[in-house]
């Protein structure tokens, strides 16, 4: 302990010197004083531990349990794999664009000064408010077999005979990307809201006076100003939406006959159900490639402009 | 600039054509045609925003509201309605259901633990990264970063078997250590942006009366910081309170149970009674609905917070 003291006592005068180093307003180089030192160790304890203990060890227990590269060959070879791949490719473009564009134009729809649309964002955001789990068997149970209720009401009201949804490939993928849209599309119109009200309004009057109309008032002043904003959340988004587990597990379930899984249900399924653990491992590291520089461009876009979410 | 605001407040008060012409605004002919056409284009808007909201929340309801036989009766409401499915689980009538407030109980038990545990040591990082400035303290910032971006999906395999591991299979704690590690990192980052607009000052003051950093954190940092720790609070109890794949994979025997993984218990049979299901997913969502509401601001602050330099 003392012996800690007087190394970062000795080392202080030396580091005071970098510019870098925080001072105290008056100007006076903070002292990392021995007392102070053992408490801030003390107060990261409880963090450092439950990062090592939860996910350094973790993470390296995957990259060993899915690093023999006989696994992805195994993966390469299945062609239930390559059809996943392809799947978590539709779900996660798809999905993310078409909702973070929808998302981006209906946070302009309710930052409108109408009082019953401020009182319609109440009821838009009770998805976002359910549990994941409620609200994706609500889904899956209005599509679900010949009488579910969107055919009863298809039936009612049009009197049209609807599909059976989870016998189509096509049917059950858009089933899934919609429930997906569905949930978390009111989560991010209301950040594209607190990004739209924090625009100054002189910006807006500026574009009138010169005779700007809605679109090119969008166009000119409101998409250039929170396209930052725009790409950070994609970005995020795409990165969850890749880890996304519950949407497709609950919706179509994999129906019809596993061929709408993503990624993170077949690595589930492969450990689990079919009893291998690394494979399942390997099937959801397969994704690194796009995670990974995902995350440092987000990372970087994050430091750039401070955006906290 | 006080030109522009005038200008705007003439053209405001009186939008007839006459007036308009010293300002040169273009191509703005009949305002009732068009504030018509708007306001319809609105109000469909709302209406199919309001059908694409609730169908299926509506379509949960009057599950739960029919009887066992007719849910798949092609119906669009209920024709006799009734409210026994909700007696059934209130009373934990259904052999599914028959520890149902336990498992209530073990769920609130694992939120409150997550959120108590993510505000303490969130803060205490946040308070030693951001007060004490600590060195180095970007890197712990940059490493809270990286995990708050893996997906927990991806990590689930290998938790499972590291809780085996330390002997915290079928135990709960091993779903509050999988929760407040995924929401430790979003603690830090509102914590460190909030702290920012706490002055310095203050705990200068308080070092100068001779506080230890333990009296700063406790008498200044945390009082100051109140709405930060409600924001965050409330995600963690909700992180908790809604996640299922770690709960699904973690707990299996009846006493640990949480509600998510009662509920997805009924998916074990194709004959189970979808009437009791639903019924318990609405009593399940009540909570996070009713904290949703109530938190509202809280929550969006949290979630925004200096989120927006565009």
């Amino acid at each position: 302990m003392s012996s800690t003291q007087q190394t970062l006592a000795a080392g202080r005068p030396m580091a005071a010197n970098r510019p870098w180093r925080p001072v105290w307003p008056g100007g006076l180089p903070i002292g990392w004083r021995g007392s102070e030192f053992c408490w801030a160790i003390a107060f990261l304890v409880p963090y450092l531990a439950v990062f090592l203990a939860f996910v350094v060890y973790p993470v390296a227990f995957g990259l060993w349990m899915g690093g023999k590269p006989e696994l992805y060959a195994e993966l390469a070879a299945d062609p239930l794999y390559v059809h996943t791949v392809v799947n978590t490719l539709l779900f996660v473009g798809i999905g993310v664009n078409v909702k973070m564009f929808l998302a981006f134009l209906l946070s302009g729809y309710f930052t409108s000064r109408s009082r019953w649309i401020r009182a319609l964002l109440v009821l838009y955001m009770l998805p976002w408010a359910l549990p994941a789990i409620p609200a994706f068997l609500a889904v899956h149970w209005m599509l679900v077999g010949k009488w579910g209720f969107l055919n009863s009401l298809l039936e009612t009201v049009f009197g049209i005979e609807g599909p059976i949804w989870f016998n189509s490939y096509w049917l059950a993928l858009g089933a899934n990307i919609l429930a997906y849209i569905w949930k978390w599309m009111p989560f991010w119109t209301l950040i594209f809201m607190a990004g739209r009200m924090a625009i100054p309004r002189d910006i807006y009057e500026a574009a009138d006076v010169d005779g700007a109309t809605p679109v090119r008032r969008f166009v000119y002043v409101t998409f250039p100003l929170l396209a930052g904003l725009y790409l950070i959340c994609t970005l995020l988004s795409t990165v969850w939406m890749i880890g996304d587990f519950t949407t497709v597990y609950f919706v179509s379930g994999g129906a019809p006959a596993l061929t709408t899984e993503v990624l993170a249900t077949l690595g589930m399924h492969e450990a689990f159900d079919s009893g291998n653990p690394p494979l399942g491992v390997a099937a959801v590291m397969s994704a690194l490639p796009l995670l990974i520089p995902l995350t440092i461009v987000l990372m970087r876009k994050v430091h750039v402009s401070g955006v906290q979410l | 600039m006080s030109a522009t605001v005038i200008m705007r407040a003439t053209a405001a008060s009186d939008p007839s054509p006459a007036r308009e012409a010293p300002i040169p605004r273009t191509r703005r002919p009949r305002y009732w045609v068009r504030n018509v056409v708007v306001e319809t284009l609105c109000l469909a808007l709302g209406f199919v925003l309001i059908i694409w909201s609730l169908m299926p929340i509506y379509n949960m309801i009057m599950i739960a509201l029919s009887e066992h036989g007719d849910v798949f009766s092609g119906d669009i409401w209920p024709h006799h309605p009734s409210f026994q499915s909700f007696v059934i689980v209130w009373t934990e009538g259904f052999w599914y259901l028959a520890r149902f407030w336990e498992q209530f109980g073990n769920s609130f038990f694992v939120g409150l633990m997550t959120m108590f545990m993510t505000l303490l040591i969130g803060s205490l990082t946040s308070f030693t990264i951001g007060r004490l400035r600590l060195r180095h303290g970007w890197l712990l910032t940059n490493a809270a970063l990286l995990t708050y971006v893996i997906p927990a999906s991806f990590l689930a395999i290998p938790f499972y078997r590291i809780m085996q591991i330390y002997g915290m299979g079928d135990n709960r704690w091993s779903v509050i250590a999988a929760m407040v590690t995924f929401a430790t990192p979003y603690a830090i980052f509102i914590f460190q942006q909030y702290g920012k607009s706490i002055p310095m000052e203050l705990d200068e003051s308080a070092r100068m009366d001779g506080a230890t950093p333990l009296q700063i954190y406790v008498r200044i940092y945390l009082p100051l910081m109140a709405p930060a720790l409600v924001a965050v609070g409330t995600y963690a109890l909700l992180l908790a309170w809604n996640e299922y794949l770690y709960q699904f994979l973690l707990l299996s025997s009846p006493d640990v149970m949480t509600v998510p993984v009662a509920l997805a218990q009924f998916l074990n049979s194709d004959e189970s009674p979808w009437n009791y299901m639903m019924a318990t997913a609405i009593v399940y969502a009540l909570p996070p609905i009713i904290m949703y509401y109530t938190f509202r601001r809280y929550m969006a602050a949290g979630l925004t917070m200096g989120g927006v330099k565009g």
